[in-house]
């Protein structure tokens, strides 16, 4: 007999769990009792939603599953905005959280919460283990549904008395008794013949790939038949790194601060193939206007994802990595010259630029001068915001899982933590934080934790004063009015306004980080060199221009051909 | 709004139906009727649901429903032939001049007088749902004292 904490511990282990996020409380004493005598590698954080993030960035650098554990009631509540990170984004985790005794549960007792009902809108699944032996089941039930089709969090919601009490019970041998879980994984033959006789017809043909093709592991596919049947390819922002940008088939992102070469492509191509994306408003634009002339395919996992926004002409439901290789043997290899000089001719009159002249210090350049520091050969992970943005426009991806983003949710507060999650991960990679100054003080608390497990995470933190992309539609749609954008500067009040609010170095060294502040543009380079050579946390604050915005930019609800390129 | 006539097999597990509902109701659709029961598998339970929505909308919520770990098909009978049958209990103000009245009603529509009270008659029925509505239509005017239907259940039609 095995008490339900250790046959937790054994579910994880054989599970291939090696790291565990998280932060004790009252009801997950006995797991923590077990864990103490485990060797799991347990990364204790200072917030359970700092412990998602970092479960989450270990996911998306690695593709295994991230794996967190977080106490009852407020500890779960916690965890509830990285949950929605990686529902939205697709990323495999599984959640263990404790839950007050069974007999207790509905009383209204000390941190309880309705933790599965909370989080049920936000998870793949989720589970309340009314009996011990039904946990060796569930938790290879949790891990099996948050990786396989297309991926998400699971949470496991585990009362006291059920991690207390003992069983026999053991894990079960596979999972075809799962009679209402069958991801669909092979396409359809005769609709990937469709597909490709649909390629082999169209003159102006354009892939739009998706973090589905690096969730699949399709990269190496999807390059494969872009090059062999001459097709641009545009990304999404999750989609970064699925083909190499350095290509020239390669277009860089698509959608509302997409580049203009994509977006132009779109509006204009014959045949749009959709590979492992979701036709998100933040892509699309106005739906109705949407790629206007072009036939549309769609490979996904998803079968909920077809049709959902935008109708499409060819639906081929399964998964990248099977779909890709059956395709590629059909394309013929025509030479498209016409569309590929067009699109050459784009990319030529709209690349994506800032003012380099300036001897102002830019966001841009900081960014730039990461991809010429790091010869590209770097995790960038990011915030969300204006920053996100530029990481995406000055940053070349060549490679998947080289690009860490909350792109559905949009959660201010995701890069720092996960970035953390990412160097746990892959201990020697160059890892990046672009932030900034506004959302990386959403999780900054956990800068303690890099510091204290050797994780050389580099922050680097774009400070404009401002939430950036706010204070940008501001400026754009609503009269310039900046109301509640303004960061680091005391306005009113007794006593000299500091120089800095808050002071990001004073906060990086009482962490036990390195912190850095600079404002021009020669003192870059150095610091990020010495950042990254120092092998110890770091965080580099860079004082940037205050009213740089991100373009070009589709106004909301406008079309993709609607961009515009300055406010000039 | 059409309204959809939508089945379900799910595993018998406890939240499933809170899942199924969060979907529907998390579009702001509401459901009109909803019925669950066991199968001839004990461990499957067959739900029906009625739901006025629009016809992409509810193609969306029937493959996101499709897609629940818990869930083992889903299908909207509306684009299908079927069959509807709902069961109505209503209980009836009866007077004792309007009693024979009520009985006649009753047995125009294959209703059945199922108890007797002082004052009222209580009155069960099944039906196809257009049917039932429009038995309690002719009733209200004798005043319904009370009603409970089950909501619909339905199955589909082989060719």
């Amino acid at each position: 007999m095995k008490t339900g904490a250790k046959l937790i511990m054994d579910g994880l282990k054989a599970e291939g769990v090696k790291t565990i996020f998280g932060l004790p409380g009252g009801a997950v004493l006995d797991i923590f009792a077990e864990l103490y005598h485990s060797d799991f590698e347990f990364i204790l954080t200072r917030h359970e939603q700092g412990a998602t993030h970092m479960a989450d960035g270990y996911a998306r650098a690695t593709g295994k599953t991230g794996c967190c554990i977080v106490t009852s009631g407020p500890g779960a509540t916690n965890a509830v905005t990285g949950l929605a990170t990686a529902y939205m984004d697709g990323i495999p985790m599984v959640c263990l959280s404790g839950q007050v005794p069974s007999s207790m549960i509905g009383n209204d007792a000390f941190q309880e919460a309705d933790t599965t009902g909370i989080t049920r809108a936000v998870t793949k699944h989720n589970y309340l283990v009314h009996n011990v032996d039904d946990l060796p089941r569930i938790i290879a039930e949790a891990f099996h549904i948050a990786r396989t089709g297309k991926p998400g969090p699971v949470l496991i919601d585990i009362p006291k008395d059920v991690q207390r009490s003992a069983s026999n019970a053991v894990r079960p041998k596979n999972m075809d008794y799962l009679r209402g879980y069958r991801p669909s994984m092979d396409g359809h033959p005769k609709q990937v013949a469709k597909l490709a006789e649909a390629i082999n017809k169209a003159q102006k043909p354009l892939l739009y790939v998706g973090g589905g093709v690096i969730a699949s592991g399709a990269a190496a596919d999807l390059t494969r038949l872009a090059r062999k049947a001459h097709i641009p390819v545009t990304t999404t922002l999750l989609g970064l790194g699925a083909f190499p940008e350095t290509d020239p088939l390669a277009l860089r992102m698509l959608g509302m601060h997409g580049s203009a070469a994509a977006n132009k492509a779109v509006s204009e191509c014959d045949l749009l193939i959709s590979v492992g994306a979701r036709f998100d408003d933040r892509v699309t634009g106005k739906i109705s206007e949407f790629a206007p002339h072009a036939l549309k395919a769609h490979i996904d996992i998803d079968p909920s994802a077809i049709d959902k926004s935008v109708i499409i002409d060819i639906p081929v439901v399964g998964d990248a990595a099977r779909i890709l290789p059956l395709l590629i043997p059909q394309v013929k290899t025509l030479k498209r010259s016409g569309w590929l000089n067009q699109i050459k001719q784009w990319q030529e009159q709209y690349p994506l630029a800032y003012d380099t002249q300036t001897t102002q210090l830019l966001p841009q350049y900081v960014i730039e001068q990461i991809y010429e520091v790091t010869r590209g050969n770097a995790v960038i992970v990011t915030e969300v915001g204006q920053h996100q943005m530029w990481a995406a426009h000055f940053f070349k991806y060549t490679k998947p899982r080289t690009f860490i983003s909350s792109g559905g949710l949009g959660t201010m507060g995701f890069g720092l933590p996960a970035a953390i999650g990412v160097q746990a991960a892959l201990r020697d990679a160059t890892v990046v934080d672009i932030g900034g100054d506004g959302s990386t003080q959403m999780n900054i608390q956990e800068l303690v934790v890099a510091v204290e497990h050797d994780l050389p995470i580099n922050v680097v933190i774009l400070n404009n004063g401002y939430l950036g992309m706010v204070r940008q539609w501001q400026e754009m749609f609503y009269k310039s009015e900046y109301s509640a954008t303004h960061l680091g500067g005391k306005k009113a009040g007794r006593g000299k306004p500091p120089a800095y609010l808050p002071d990001f170095v004073k906060i990086a060294e009482a962490h036990g980080a390195l912190g850095m502040r600079l404002t021009q543009k020669n003192e870059v380079a150095p610091a990020l060199r010495k950042a990254i050579r120092s092998k110890r946390p770091c965080v580099v604050e860079c004082i940037v221009k205050e009213n740089e915005n991100v373009y070009p930019m589709v106004p909301p609800g406008a079309s993709l051909t609607e961009m515009i390129h300055s406010m000039a | 709004m059409k309204k959809h006539v939508i089945t379900a097999s799910v595993e018998n597990h406890p939240g499933v139906l809170a899942r199924i509902v969060g979907i529907i109701s998390g579009r702001g659709y509401n459901i009109e009727t909803l019925n669950v029961a066991p199968t001839q598998d004990p461990q499957v339970s067959r739900l029906t649901m009625q739901v006025p929505g629009d016809e992409r909308v509810l193609e969306q919520v029937t493959k996101q429903l499709n897609k629940m770990v818990d869930v083992i098909k889903v299908t909207d009978l509306t684009q299908k032939r079927y069959l509807n049958r709902e069961l109505v209990l209503v209980e009836v103000n009866a007077p004792s001049g309007k009693r024979a009245e009520l009985i006649a009603l009753a047995d125009v529509f294959d209703a059945r007088v199922v108890s007797v009270q002082k004052k009222s008659l209580t009155i069960q029925m099944v039906a196809e749902r257009e049917r039932v509505g429009d038995f309690l239509d002719l009733l209200r005017p004798y005043t319904i004292i009370d009603v409970s239907r089950s909501g619909v259940i339905a199955v589909a039609r082989a060719d």
